[in-house]
């Protein structure tokens, strides 16, 4: 009897704790037993430039501005869209969208989030006053009048974003664009504090300043160091907060940060050392892992006045495309799970449907002797041959993919002088046009296939290889309107690979290494956007 | 004495002033731009980004501006590629963690570098001698960017005794590792010239004479041979301290200690002129005051020399 009478005893303690108390020991959902220490360490890359989500522009700064600002619309652990400072969105013609912003959205220092602050925030994206990198983003999302906004033809506040109360947003697009709300996912359209960017101008983000509204808030952080963001209390979903601190190391060298990881001193690093995963994962099977990567590895061809006129004649791109063994490249030079790419378009691109391009359904054989017959039929070949120049940033992979492209290329009479530039060098190169083929890759801005496929078009900024292609204008200018895009989106694959627009090389894959006990990692979102409001710390067995 | 070191200090200032405009033309000169981004930057943007930074002026303004900012306010102005810092403030965060450790490394150096060096030719020839030899040898071609890794698979990984990178303030636990890799060569250096010159001392006629009066051995050394063996040393410490303190790209690289070391690197990479104008002209006055010292120092040392 006294047992049972104990028993009950601490029971009922132990609910009169209450739910918080409980929450510390399992999972509110899943009911797995949670860890006590809920931190979350994790190697940035290299310091970023700025976590001022207007300004940002790499992929280092992204990732914090995600855990310290809420859009108008995030993403689930598999990529589709959730409900973010918005609550609810619709649009009668895709061109006009209705944002309702929920009622309990705050900013770290107590405000209501607002309709206004976003109208700042886009408006300040598109202000050349704010001088944003990234203010062209602003412009692919169709607002009316961003790019008249951009090149200062325009004033800012007649970009086509609208406070229509407190709680209701409105935008309005120069065309119809059925994806718009999947954009306003990326950092640049987060709401930012007017008042704080006021009082303190360039210093805001300084954690003595800044004022944020996402889950976290920034605590500390010194350069080339470190930085520390704690939990919001005031953030709307803050009882489902898991994790209470995050801290980013920037440790710039791949192989130093490794030894780090292994000796436990944080949860998750990506850009692992170049050739390192295959001995990872047999190693480490729970800890490496490998997903889809929105990002495609290309090379650009020259196909300007400044380009080797070979270059002009689709016969010999498409010779050139052919000779490229994809397979060697990704099982004996990568090693990490990346696919072979024959089309433009990451296969993993949301409703995409990747089209049956031909030449990626023969044997490599077959693919190679139709090379020498185009390459013939073209009036080059072994005793008419090529020299080409090829340019690549530095990068160990790069030289080597470089290499080995340039021996297959070889049984065409191509030769291929190889040079490699630093990062902003090799930007004006490309930029200039001053290559014949070019090392290339393009990562997604949003998970849809336009992002690939405007690259091609005739004016957009970034056609480095001046591919152009009336057909393939006229239909990325009509698939902006289609309510079911995709069969138009095949369709232009198709013609990129009769013409061989670009050689498509392959598809990317994220290699990372995470802790076995943090959950709920999103590797099903190809983005690689990661929420550390949703992860969790299980207890170690 | 003074006039001479006034002397000196005055022709520092052409030669930092030619420093700065040879730097910015270099600078110049390099293909790429700070604001080249993969994506395209739209013009109007861009334009605004020139004016903001003051790259719309004609190059000799730019020079010119920058002078007077620097003399009158001592302002190096904003970074280009930290939009959220300006170079002083990156300079005051990362330049106190790298004096920390590159005189705490300094100290090592001097003390066991000196040490090790001065005993074994003392002891010339004997297997304490062969073991100073060995390991300063060891020391010397063993590079920094060698023995880091290696420190920190051995006191990180296997032992766990020490954590692998960061500074967290400029804790003790956070300053052994960075500081044994940094020291590492230059006590090798020190090392193997106190040796060579304490020899050369030990062999000269007025140490023998002191022998001969019949002065304690240890007399000798302290007294009569240890100031003149270590002239070559300290010409050598100039520059060494001066290389310490200004941080070293390996060092910060593999530590993450927030030096300003790698921002020779980076910044240079980044083309973020004004970090790279910055931390040039700190090296470049820092270098020209050791120097300064270390004949300053020499005149003290040695009575033969006079200014």
């Amino acid at each position: 009897m006294i047992t049972h009478r104990l028993l009950a005893g601490s029971a009922l303690a132990a609910l009169a704790l209450g739910p918080a108390a409980w929450a510390q020991d399992t999972h509110p959902v899943t009911g797995e037993p949670l860890a006590a220490d809920q931190t979350f360490q994790y190697r940035m890359l290299d310091q970023f430039p700025s976590i001022d989500p207007q300004l940002i522009e790499e992929t280092v700064g992204g990732h914090l501005a995600r855990q310290l600002f809420e859009g108008l619309l995030t993403q689930n652990a598999d990529g589709t869209l959730r409900e973010g400072v918005a609550e609810a969105w619709s649009s009668e013609d895709n061109q006009t969208w209705t944002f309702t912003l929920r009622e309990d959205a705050r900013w770290s220092n107590g405000d209501p989030v607002t309709a206004q602050d976003f109208v700042f925030a886009w408006q300040r994206a598109a202000d050349p006053g704010t001088a944003s990198e990234y203010a062209w983003y602003v412009e692919l999302s169709q607002i009316t009048n961003a790019a008249a906004v951009i090149a200062g033809e325009a004033e800012p506040s007649e970009l086509g974003v609208r406070a229509v109360d407190e709680r209701t947003l409105e935008v309005t697009l120069a065309q119809p664009l059925p994806y718009f709300p999947q954009m306003t996912v990326h950092y640049t359209f987060m709401p930012t504090h007017q008042p704080t960017i006021e009082a303190h101008s360039a210093a805001w983000t300084n954690p003595d300043n800044i004022v944020s509204n996402g889950a976290y808030v920034l605590e500390d952080m010194a350069v080339n160091e470190f930085i520390r963001l704690g939990q919001n209390p005031e953030y709307w979903g803050a009882e489902d907060v898991i994790i209470t601190e995050i801290t980013g190391y920037v440790i710039n060298d791949a192989n130093q940060a490794l030894t780090r990881f292994q000796a436990g001193e944080f949860d998750m690093m990506d850009d692992l050392p170049a050739g390192s995963y295959p001995r990872l994962e047999a190693e480490m099977p729970d800890v490496a892992h490998s997903v889809p990567r929105l990002c495609s590895y290309y090379y650009t061809v020259n196909q300007s006045e400044s380009g080797h006129e070979a270059l002009q004649d689709a016969r010999v791109r498409t010779a050139l495309s052919y000779m490229i063994n994809r397979d060697v490249i990704t099982d004996q030079v990568l090693k990490a799970g990346q696919a072979p790419a024959y089309s433009f378009t990451h296969w993993a691109t949301a409703d995409f449907e990747l089209p049956e391009i031909e030449y990626s359904l023969w044997s490599q054989e077959e693919r190679m002797e139709k090379a020498m017959a185009l390459m013939q039929e073209a009036g080059y070949g072994p005793d008419n041959p090529i020299e080409l120049d090829l340019i690549y940033n530095t990068s160990e992979n790069h030289k080597q993919i470089a290499t080995v492209i340039s021996q297959m290329w070889r049984p065409l009479g191509v030769t291929t002088k190889l040079s490699n530039f630093e990062w902003q060098s090799y930007l004006e190169i490309r930029g200039n046009q001053n290559f014949d083929i070019a090392r290339s890759a393009w990562c997604g801005d949003y998970n849809e296939a336009s992002t690939f496929l405007d690259l091609l078009t005739t004016r957009n900024a970034n056609n480095d290889g001046k591919y152009s292609n009336p057909e393939v204008d006229r239909l990325m200018a009509e698939s902006v309107t289609m309510s079911d895009p995709q069969p138009t989106y095949s369709q232009v694959e198709q013609i990129l690979a009769e013409d061989m627009a670009i050689l498509p090389i392959y598809h990317y894959t994220q290699n990372f290494v995470l802790d076995p006990t943090i959950r709920n990692w999103p590797t099903e979102n190809v983005e690689n956007n990661w929420y550390v409001r949703d992860i969790y710390r299980v207890a170690a067995d | 004495m003074s006039v001479y070191i006034l002397k000196r200090l005055l022709v520092a200032i052409p030669v930092l002033l030619i420093l700065i405009v040879f730097t910015f033309v270099l600078m110049y000169a390099a293909p790429g731009s700070p604001f080249a981004s993969e994506r395209g930057v739209p013009p109007a943007v861009l334009a605004n980004l020139q004016a903001q930074y003051g790259l719309d002026q004609p190059f000799h303004m730019q020079i010119w501006r920058y002078i007077v900012a620097l003399v009158t306010e001592f302002d190096f102005g904003p970074s280009f590629i930290y939009r959220d810092q300006d170079v002083n403030s990156l300079i005051a965060q990362g330049f106190p963690v790298t004096l920390t450790y590159g005189f705490w490394s300094f100290l090592v150096a001097v003390i066991v570098g000196g040490a090790l060096g001065i005993l074994a030719a003392v002891r010339h020839n004997t297997w304490l001698d062969y073991l100073a030899v060995g390991i300063s040898i060891g020391a010397q071609v063993l590079p920094n960017f060698v023995l880091a890794p290696i420190l920190v698979l051995t006191f990180t990984l296997w032992l766990g005794w020490l954590p692998g990178g960061g500074w967290q303030g400029g804790q003790w636990q956070f300053v052994i590792l960075p500081v044994i890799a940094l020291s590492t060569s230059y006590m090798a250096s020190i090392a193997r010239i106190a040796r060579a010159s304490m020899l050369e001392v030990l062999t000269s006629n007025y140490i023998r004479t002191a022998r001969a009066k019949g002065l304690s051995a240890r007399r000798v050394i302290l007294r009569h041979a240890l100031k003149p063996a270590l002239l070559p040393v300290i010409s050598y410490l100039g520059p060494a301290f001066v290389g310490m303190i200004t941080g070293s790209v390996v060092i910060d690289i593999y530590f993450s200690t927030g030096g300003i070391g790698q921002f020779f690197v980076a910044s240079a990479l980044n083309r973020d002129y004004g970090v790279m104008m910055g931390i040039t002209i700190l090296l470049g006055a820092l270098t020209i005051f050791f120097n300064l010292l270390v004949d300053v120092l020499y005149a003290w040392i040695d009575p033969k020399i006079r200014y």
